[in-house]
């Protein structure tokens, strides 16, 4: 347990050592996207019933900043030991495959709650917000940043320099967050774009973190706790087999 | 180890390599680039896998009784890596509690002692020179009081007082009774520590004896001069 407890303080404090840039900078990013979107479309933006567009957002934008930067961690950490090759001193020891993938995801889904919480603490004076089901919230911010802490362990893995990594973020995490309705209620989309939202996982991570604050949702909160857990098994499945077999880390 | 043999691609590293360091030994694996050096060292500390054979160290099988071997071991690698983000005593911290020891202070002051690290306990790892960065190294590889250490090509790039104050430490781990295992170019270093040495070409080992049995068992120009038996050797295989 040592060497788990060992890795996994090391990997918080990797990013706490530079809180500014890892929790305050994406902390800022959301609360300029909570100004501009909320100033610039509130006005006509149409989202549930009674819940106005500021406060449909700032839940949108915790969920968002809380996988964004889960999947940093993991991803950043990984690849930076790799290149560097300070990754040798983790391989050398007696740490099990299970070990270093506890240690970096939950270190992983602690940066994705802390920054989450850090976006809600700046974003939350601007609305009333109620937490109508606080365990749902929480629930799926937990699975969510732990979800995207396993998806950085797996792109840190697979990429042998830093730009794929930016290529991961940038082509697939950045889209499929953007596109998930942080910004805006699938409600208002044509029904086609509706459907393609539903093969989104981030969709119903943001959405079914959205529930616990005002008891409605696009889609039913158990079947989207479904869809994030049943995805955080296969990741961690593969996860688990690449890091057992070596993958690109052992030779 | 018994038969160990490695592939990369359509490279054999290492062809079916046979070899015991005895406990308390001071031994020395020499080759040319490429020889399988490296190779037979990651196989030996689980940073890469065997094909076929088997290692075990102290009795520990690498692979099925990972935990046991790697905390019998520890290994001083070649390239000068260190992790950016601590000081010398984080990163030392760090490595101990990777080996599973929490409260590692006083052995963790010893070592830093011993390898004059002392003065540069709580400075960054990337403000250090090349040296200092190299003796962090050797002392992450000793937190775990470990009874085999390995060594590869510890000295290259290192400066004379850097080397000088190196071998004497190392020379004290042995006599303490530490299995040391070293790799090195420099064949007057080995000629100088090893008791035993083997000699690595294209992932085959050419030659194993003393170093007093390697130096007689040759004649050349320059009679018992390890470096005239290396190239011999080499040429002959």
């Amino acid at each position: 347990m040592t060497g788990f407890a060992t890795l996994f303080a090391k990997e918080v404090l990797r990013f706490w050592k530079v809180a500014f840039q890892t929790v305050g900078g994406p902390v800022l990013a959301a609360l300029l996207y909570l100004i501009i979107f909320a100033q610039a479309l509130g006005a006509n933006a149409r989202v549930f019933d009674g819940v106005p567009y500021t406060a449909f957002l700032v839940p949108g934008l915790v969920m968002m900043s809380v996988l964004q930067n889960a999947f940093a961690n993991s991803s950043s950490s990984l690849i930076q030991s790799k290149v560097t090759g300070n990754l040798v001193f983790v391989l050398l020891a007696p740490i099990s495959h299970f070990e270093f993938f506890a240690a970096y995801v939950l270190a992983s889904a602690v940066r994705g709650l802390v920054v989450g919480l850090g976006v809600l603490a700046v974003t939350a004076w601007f609305v009333e917000l109620r937490v109508a089901a606080p365990l749902w919230a929480l629930a799926f911010a937990v699975l969510g940043s732990t979800l995207l802490g396993v998806l950085g362990l797996l792109a840190g893995l697979w990429a042998e320099k830093f730009d794929q990594i930016a290529a991961f973020q940038n082509f697939l995490i950045l889209p499929l967050t953007m596109l998930s309705g942080v910004f805006y209620s699938i409600q208002s989309l044509p029904a086609a774009w509706q459907a393609v939202s539903h093969f989104n996982p981030f969709f119903f991570m943001i959405d079914g973190f959205r529930y616990g604050f005002f008891g409605a949702s696009d889609t039913a909160p158990a079947t989207s706790l479904a869809v994030v857990a049943v995805s955080l098994a296969l990741a961690s499945a593969l996860a688990l087999r690449l890091l057992r077999n070596g993958y690109k880390i052992r030779t | 180890m018994r038969e160990v043999e490695k592939r990369y691609g359509a490279l054999r590293a290492l062809a079916g390599v046979s070899l015991a360091v005895r406990q308390g030994e001071f031994f020395g694996l020499l080759g040319p680039n490429g020889a399988g050096k490296t190779t037979l060292i990651s196989v030996i500390a689980g940073l890469a896998r065997a094909d076929a054979g088997s290692v075990a160290v102290m009795g520990a099988d690498v692979s099925a009784d990972y935990r046991r071997a790697r905390r019998m071991l520890g290994v001083v690698p070649q390239e000068l890596v260190f992790d950016p983000f601590f000081s010398v005593r984080e990163t030392l911290r760090l490595q101990s509690g990777y080996f599973g020891i929490r409260r590692n202070d006083a052995w963790i002051d010893e070592v830093m002692h011993h390898l004059d690290l002392d003065a540069k306990a709580d400075a960054n790892m990337r403000s250090l020179s090349g040296g200092m960065k190299r003796r962090v190294l050797v002392a992450q590889a000793l937190v775990h009081k470990p009874p085999v250490i390995v060594l590869d090509e510890p000295t290259a790039g290192v400066d004379v007082e850097l080397r000088q104050d190196l071998w004497q430490f190392v020379r004290r781990l042995n006599r303490d009774g530490h299995t040391i295992v070293l790799t090195t170019h420099y064949l007057e270093e080995a000629e100088v520590q090893c008791e035993r040495i083997a000699m690595l070409k294209a992932g085959r080992i050419v030659a194993l004896d003393t170093t007093e049995n390697l130096l007689a068992s040759f004649t050349g120009p320059h009679p018992g001069d390890l470096e005239d038996v290396f190239l011999q050797l080499m040429r002959k295989h």
